[in-house]
C-alpha cells in the first residue's frame, strides 16, 4: 500500500515537473515580481529607509524570499484547478492509484518550483552586492524554514485550487500573502509604525520568520523568533493540511 | 448464456443532486464480452450512471457491482476492473501522447509502459503524431488518445460516455471499429450515447434511460418487436449525406490530418 503510494507519486510528480519545465515562464513570471521590489526599495527607496544594517538589500532579503514563495504557490493552485477542470483529475481518481498521491504530487512539485525560484532571486541580490557570512549550517536552517513554509503555504493553494470557481479566483488569493510581509519587518522597522499596526506587524508569522532569517544570514543568535517562527509554519500547515484534505473529500467520493 | 455471473449489476440505483431528482431507480445487468449502450437525450442521466460505476460519485441509495464488487464497499477493487473514458477528453494537454500512455501505463503497473504506449499508439494510427504535445491534436485525435489510455492495462470493463459526440463521421466510424475491436477481445464495454444508429451498430443490448428509468432494456431484435411488424414498401433510395459527405473526402483527411 505505501509502496504503491510512494512510486504513484513519484509518477505523478514527475509528471508535474515536465508542466513546470515546459512552461519556464512560469519560473519567470513567479521571480519578476520579488526581484523588482527589490530592485525598487533599494535603488529607490532603501536610501531614506534606516534599519541599522549597513546594506539595506542585507535587511532586504529574507522578506523578499518569503513574497517569492508567495507568488510561487499561486502556481500551484493554478496547476491543481487545471487538472480539475482539465478532467485529467477525474481520470487519475478513477484509476487505482493510491487516494493521496494526486495532491502530494502538486505540493513537492510546489517545493521545487519554488526552491529554483528562491534559488534564482538569492542570485540577483548577490548581484545587488548582499553578502552573508553564514556557514553552512545557518545556510541550511535557512532552507528548512523556506521549505516548511513553502509545504505550509502549498496546502493554504490546495484548498483553493480544490475549491476555486474560476481561474480569477485562484490567482487572486495570493495577493494577500505577497502584500503580508509590507506590514512586517522585512522592509522597514516596526518601530516607527503606529500602535495599532505595530501590534499586528509584531505578531503577524512574517516577522518572526523574516526576524529569524536575517539572524541566520548575519550570525546572530536565532534566539526565540526561530521558534515562533516554526510554531507559525508548523501551525499553518496542519490548520491548512487539515482543511485540504476535508476539501479533497468533498470533491472525491 | 444465463450461467455468467454479470459483469455489471445495477439495482435500483437513486440519486439527486439537491432538489434535481436525477436518477429514480434503475436497473440493468450487462454480461461479460457484451456491448451495452445506454440510450439518452441530454439530461437523462446517462453520465451520472457512468459517474456511479466508476467511483466517481456515490448514489443515494440502491446498488451497483462490477465485476461482482459493489461500487461503494469496493471501491478499489472496482478501480481495477473498469476504465472510464469520459464524456470530455481527458488528456494532458502538455505532455505528448505518448508520455500521456506511458503516464497511465506507470500508474496501473504494467510491466512495460514504453512498449505498451508503442502498441497503442500504432493500433490508434497515432504514431505520427505520437511526440507531439496533446494540445496540437484535433478533437478526434484527442479522442483516440483519450480511448487508448483508458485500454492500457486491459481492463475487463470499459466505460465510454458519449464517445462519438463532437466527431465528424469519419472520426465516429474510427470510433466504432475500436469499440468493435476491443469486444471482440472480450472486454465488456458499457457505452453511452445519444444516437439511436450508434446503438444500432455496436450494442449487442440496448437500454433506454428516460425520466430516471429505464424504460426498455433489450437486444435490437427484441426491441425491434415492440413496434408494429413492418410492411413492405418500395421507396428510391437517395444516398444520405452522410454517405456523399465520405466518399466527397475519401481519405484525403486521413493524410491531411497525419501531416498537420
Ligand atoms: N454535480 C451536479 N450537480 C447538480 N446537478 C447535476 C450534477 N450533475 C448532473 N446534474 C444534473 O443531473 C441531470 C443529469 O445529468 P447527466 O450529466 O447525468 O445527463 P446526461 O444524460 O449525461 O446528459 P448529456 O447527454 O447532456 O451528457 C441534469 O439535469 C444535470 O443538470
Ligand atoms: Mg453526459
Amino acid at each position: 500500500m505505501s509502496t504503491r503510494f510512494l512510486a504513484d507519486t513519484a509518477v505523478l510528480t514527475g509528471r508535474s515537473l515536465r508542466h513546470v519545465t515546459r512552461s519556464p515562464d512560469t519560473i519567470v513570471t513567479t521571480t519578476i515580481m520579488p526581484i523588482a521590489f527589490m530592485l525598487l526599495f533599494v535603488y529607490v527607496f532603501g536610501g531614506s529607509i534606516r534599519t541599522g544594517s549597513d546594506a539595506y538589500v542585507d535587511y532586504l532579503l529574507p522578506g523578499i524570499l518569503i513574497i517569492t514563495v508567495a507568488s510561487g504557490i499561486s502556481y500551484t493552485a493554478f496547476r491543481l484547478f487545471t487538472d480539475l477542470s482539465s478532467g485529467i483529475f477525474e481520470r487519475f481518481q478513477s484509476m487505482p492509484i493510491a487516494r493521496s498521491a494526486v495532491l502530494w504530487a502538486h505540493v513537492l512539485t510546489s517545493v521545487v518550483a519554488c526552491l529554483v525560484s528562491l534559488a534564482v532571486v538569492v542570485l540577483v541580490a548577490l548581484l545587488m552586492g548582499f553578502r552573508s557570512g553564514a556557514g553552512p549550517l545557518a545556510w541550511l536552517a535557512v532552507v528548512g524554514i523556506l521549505v516548511l513554509f513553502t509545504v505550509a503555504l502549498t496546502w493554504i493553494a490546495v484548498i483553493v485550487g480544490l475549491s476555486a470557481k474560476s481561474v480569477d479566483g485562484v490567482s487572486a488569493f495570493s495577493y494577500p500573502l505577497i502584500l503580508l510581509p509590507f506590514v512586517s519587518s522585512a522592509f522597514v522597522l516596526t518601530a516607527a509604525m503606529p500602535g495599532p499596526v505595530r501590534a499586528f506587524a509584531e505578531n503577524q508569522p512574517v516577522t518572526s520568520i523574516v526576524d529569524t532569517i536575517r539572524r541566520l544570514f548575519g550570525q546572530q543568535p536565532a534566539g526565540t523568533d526561530i521558534w515562533v517562527a516554526l510554531a507559525w509554519c508548523a501551525g499553518i500547515l496542519v490548520v491548512a493540511y487539515v482543511l485540504a484534505l476535508a476539501a479533497y473529500r468533498r470533491r472525491t467520493v | 448464456m444465463t450461467a455468467a455471473a454479470p459483469a455489471i449489476a445495477v439495482r435500483g440505483l437513486r440519486k439527486s443532486f439537491g432538489d434535481v431528482d436525477v436518477l429514480h431507480g434503475v436497473d440493468f445487468e450487462v454480461e461479460p464480452g457484451r456491448v451495452f449502450a445506454l440510450l439518452g437525450s441530454n439530461g437523462a442521466g446517462k453520465t451520472t450512471v457512468v459517474r456511479i460505476l466508476a467511483t466517481l460519485l456515490r448514489p443515494d441509495s440502491g446498488t451497483a457491482t462490477v465485476d461482482g464488487f459493489d461500487v461503494v464497499d469496493r471501491a478499489a477493487d472496482v478501480r481495477e476492473s473498469i476504465s472510464l473514458t469520459g464524456q470530455f477528453a481527458a488528456v494532458d494537454e502538455i505532455l505528448t501522447g505518448r508520455e500521456n500512455l506511458v503516464l497511465v501505463a506507470r500508474l496501473r503497473h504494467v510491466t512495460d509502459p514504453a512498449g505498451v504506449a508503442a502498441d497503442l499508439l500504432a493500433r490508434f494510427d497515432l504514431t505520427d503524431a505520437a511526440d507531439r504535445r496533446a494540445s496540437t491534436y484535433s478533437g478526434g485525435m484527442r479522442r483516440r488518445l483519450d480511448i487508448a489510455m483508458s485500454l492500457v492495462g486491459d481492463p475487463r470493463v470499459i466505460v465510454l460516455d458519449e464517445p462519438t459526440t463532437g466527431l465528424d463521421p469519419q472520426a465516429r466510424l474510427e470510433v466504432w471499429r475500436t469499440v468493435r475491436e476491443v469486444a471482440a477481445g472480450g472486454t465488456t464495454v458499457v457505452l453511452t450515447t445519444q444516437y439511436l444508429d450508434e446503438a444500432e451498430q455496436l450494442a449487442d443490448r440496448i437500454a433506454i434511460l428516460h425520466r430516471g428509468r429505464i424504460i426498455v432494456d433489450g437486444t435490437l431484435a427484441e426491441l425491434r418487436r415492440l413496434l408494429p411488424p413492418a410492411t413492405v414498401e418500395y421507396v428510391e433510395r437517395q444516398p444520405t449525406l452522410e454517405e456523399i459527405f465520405l466518399a466527397v473526402v475519401g481519405d484525403a483527411r486521413a493524410e491531411g490530418e497525419a501531416s498537420r
